[in-house]
Formats: C-alpha cells, structure tokens, sequence
C-alpha cells in the first residue's frame, strides 16, 4: 500500500515537473507547478513528515507560487520569446544533475542498501513538530543561523533596490 | 475488513454532517446578513418571501441554480469552471479538524471513534492554514480566466491582499501556539478548560488579547469582507474577481466566501475563546448530568462562532471600505509590527512563567 502511494506521488511529480518547463502558457505551468507542490506534501505526509508536508504547502503553494502567478499576471509574457535563449544553459545543467543521479544510483546499489535510520520512532514519540525543532536549535543551529543571515541579506537587497533613491542622494 | 467498513462508514456520516451543518449555516447566514444590515440601516430587510422573510435563502438557492451559466467569450474555459471549485474545496476542507465539542471517545463495532472532531492530526491548525492560502488560487484565477478587465483587476487586488494578510493571521497565532505547546486544535482547546481567564484572551502569563485582535481584522481581510473587500468593490470594479460569474459557479464562490466566515469564526473560537470550554465551570452540564456534557459544550461552541459572525456583520454596517494603499499600509506597517512583538513578549513569558 506504502509503495503504491510512493509510486503514485513519484510519478506525479516527475510528470508535472515536466509539464512545468514543457508548457507554453506560463499559467499552466504554474499550475503543474502547484500540483507538484501538493505531491511532495503528499510524500513527507507517508514519511510521517506531516509538518513538512504543511509547510511544503503553505510556503511554497500558498506564498511563493502566489507571487509567481502575480507577475506571470502582470507581465503577460509573450509565449514564444521566453525559454529560447536559456537552452543551452538549461541542457548543460540538465546534463550535469542526471550524470549525478546515474553516478548515485550506481554507487548505492554497489554498495547495497544503506542502513535504514530508526524509521520513525523518535518523531512518533514527541510528535515530529517537536523532534524538527529540536533537532534545528542542536544539531542544526549553525546552518539554521547561516539560512535565515542569507535571508535577512535577501531582505536587505530588496529594500535597497525598491529604495533606491534614497542612497543616491 | 469489517472494522475499515465501520470506519469509512463513520467518517463519512460524519463529514455528510459536519457539510450538512456548514451549508445550512451559510443559507441562515446569508439571510441573517441581509436582516442585520436592514436592523442597523433602520429598515426591515427581505420579507416578502414566506412569513417574515425567512425563506429568502431557499428563493434565491433555486433563482441561481436554474440561471443561465454564461462562459464570457476568450475565457479560458477549463480554468474558468475550475475557479470556483478551487475555491470552495479549500474552505471547506479545513473543517476537518476543527472540534465542534468535548475529546469524547466512542467505541462503535469495536471502532474507537471521536463523534466531535472528523480527524485530530497533530499539526492541525498548520493543516487549516494551508488550504485556505489555496483558496485564494480560485479567486487569482477565476479573475484570470475571465477574460475581462475588472475580474483581472480583482484578482491581482486578491492576490497581493491574501498574501499580506496571511502572514498576519499565521503569526498572530504563534502566541497561541507557544502558550498551548502544540498544533492540534483539541489539545489547544484542551488546555482551556475551566474558567474563563483560562482561555487564550486572557491566558496568564501573557494574554493573547493583541494577537486576538490582529487575527481577527487579518481574518476579515483574507475572507474579503468589508471593509476589506477591495477585490469585489462593487463601486469601483463591477463585481471584482466574478463579475463574469453567474449561475451555480458565482454560488460556489459564494459559498466559498461565507464558508471561509464560518471557519476564521471557528479558528478564532477555538484558539482565543476556549472552544467548547464554558466561561465557567458550572455553566456545562457537570455532576449527574456529566453525560450531557457534550450538548453544552457544542452550544457554547455554537454561540462563539455565531459571536463572531454578527461582528463581520456589524463591521460590515459600521465601516467604510478602505483605500488600496491604506490597506497594504495598515497590514505591513500596523498588524505585522504588533503581531511579532506579541510573539518575542509571549515567548519571554512562557519561558519565564511556563504554564501549569
């Protein structure tokens, strides 16, 4: 039953990952964007990831991809000039990423099936809220530091850009 | 097998309910509405429909679903009847977790099986929070598919105001969250039993009465509710986002809208009023009538909810509708300001007093 959903949600995903580059109409693609977003949630809710899978969506389905159809919305983007130029570059890291999956895939069944971690038994005890946000002020307080610096530098260009004018004067 | 048959068998009699109980407070709603407003206009509102008026809401039920269902010409038809339901599904998903009365536990067939809360996963209000931020794809894209200027006008005016605002009934819950240590609705609810200074609003150490505020005008904004109502200004952009809208489709959105009251109404109840908890004690049935605990407990729930709807209504009929730029103001300058300080002061509170 697990592998039917896993294979489910997979397959989902790789489709309307595809559909997202595939697709013409920028709102379309947007759309597939938004199913897919959905279907990673759906595989962190059978990892017993339920806060993720909440998060996956508020955050990117419910903010991000907002915005997304804001400006597809506003700028009316013609359909055919966009994706042309950035061919080449597009394949190039296309290639790359897949020589890392073959090169991954190969490498794992050499060395047969990792060793499992204890699936679920310390998230199941407190509650995975609590275990994610154990571990993120413990084990992970340096690079959940280092995240939210980058983001407040992001947030700090954004104000420098829209207010311009005001360091030129 | 025969447990999983009671199981389905259950849940859905209890979703057919819970839907059942929801629409029929959306038809009471839309007549209350037009009652109220006419009370405090000082008029008599709808009455020529049966006696007093009371069966508006089943004229205008059968007016829009025999109405003609129009597609604009240039629509874009596929997402143009997708709109609708993207909006409805969402606002009516979320009641799922909301628990309507007391945690009981029935065992029915050899089925443990909880009569006043459809599922009690653990990051539930998280769960609510997600599919309403979905909601808002229906209204973007219903203005988008429409073909027409003033739906596109309403949408993006939708988009940029549910996102703003969103963020602001996200964090004006944090507090809540901090006090009550988890992100299932009945153990928040739970841990506000007994009396009324119990409950989150006034909760030692640090009252959630801020937050409560800054949820409840964001609530009104997101649900697009005047004064907030900018996407559907009717002086200003016809209709808004479903001006092209008629037939069963513009009765989804509006279900969708007034659904989207009932459950912000419920959220607000069960975080910041005790939910089903009575302001005191006594007034839930206790001692030999403990087993008619439950009757009680949904009525004080009931009568919260219904608080809370009469203030949309009463916002409505006392407040003029806001400026674009006002609006955006008020949420980044205003709301989002107070709501984190009553995050890091909560958080300073519950560390130096945790509860219980």
């Amino acid at each position: 039953m697990e592998l039917f959903f896993f294979y489910y949600l997979a397959g989902v995903i790789i489709l309307t990952a595809l559909l997202v580059v595939a697709l013409r109409n920028p709102i379309y693609s947007a759309l597939s964007l938004l199913i897919m977003f959905f279907h990673v949630a759906g595989l962190y809710v059978t990892l017993h990831a339920e806060f993720l899978a909440a998060v996956q969506v508020i955050v990117y389905a419910g903010a991000i991809l907002v915005l997304y159809l804001f400006v597809v919305m506003l700028l009316n983007v013609k359909r055919e000039d966009r994706y042309h130029p950035q061919f080449p570059i597009g394949a190039f890291l296309g290639l790359v990423i897949i020589t890392e999956v073959l090169l991954l895939a190969f490498r794992r069944s050499e060395s047969g099936t990792p060793p499992m971690p204890p699936a679920g038994s310390v998230a199941e005890a407190v509650g995975n809220t609590e275990t994610i946000g154990d571990v993120l002020y413990t084990t992970y307080l340096f690079p959940f530091e280092v995240a939210s610096l980058i983001l407040l530098v992001a947030m700090i260009g954004a104000i420098v850009l829209a207010k311009r004018d005001l360091f030129e004067a | 097998m025969v447990e999983v048959g009671v199981k389905i068998v259950l849940s859905l009699t209890q979703i057919a309910v819970v839907m059942g109980v929801v629409l029929l407070t959306v038809m009471f709603l839309t007549l209350a509405e037009r009652k109220v407003l006419g009370w405090m206009q000082d008029r008599m509102g709808p009455m020529e429909v049966g006696p007093y008026g009371i069966l508006q809401p089943v004229a205008d039920g059968l007016k829009l679903f025999f109405k003609e269902d129009i597609v604009p010409a240039g629509a874009n038809k596929f997402l143009f009847s997708m709109a609708p339901l993207l909006a409805l599904v969402p606002a009516l998903i979320g009641f799922a977790v909301i628990p309507f009365g007391p945690d009981l536990t029935v065992e029915v067939f050899g089925v443990q099986f909880k009569p006043f809360v459809i599922s009690d996963i653990n990051v539930g209000i998280l769960y609510i929070l997600a599919f309403t931020s979905i909601g808002a794809y229906g209204i973007i894209l219903g203005g988008w598919a429409s073909n027409s200027k003033y739906s596109l006008l309403g949408g993006l005016r939708s988009a940029a105001q549910v996102i703003s605002y969103e963020l602001n009934v996200g964090l004006a819950i944090v507090g809540v969250l901090l006090l009550a240590g988890s992100l299932s609705l009945v153990k928040i609810t739970e841990a506000q039993t007994g009396w009324f200074w119990n409950w989150f609003i006034f909760a030692p150490p640090f009252p959630q009465i801020f937050a409560f505020v800054v949820y409840f005008i964001s609530a009104v904004a997101e649900t697009n509710r005047l004064p907030f109502d900018l996407p559907e200004a009717e002086s200003e952009l016809v209709a808004g986002f479903f001006t092209e809208y008629s037939g069963m489709r513009f009765a989804f959105f509006f279900l969708a809208e007034y659904a989207n009251m009932i459950l912000v109404s419920c959220i607000a109840a069960a975080l910041f009023l005790g939910g089903w908890n009575a302001p005191a004690p006594f007034l839930q049935f206790h001692g030999s009538l403990a087993h008619l605990l439950w009757l009680s407990a949904t009525i004080w729930f009931a009568v919260k909810v219904y608080f809370f709807l009469f203030l949309f209504f009463w916002l409505r009929a006392t407040l003029p509708r806001l400026r674009y730029d006002q609006l955006m103001r008020f949420g980044w300058k205003v709301m989002l300001p107070i709501a984190l300080g009553n995050i890091l002061i909560t958080a300073i509170a519950a560390y130096l007093f945790p509860r219980g």
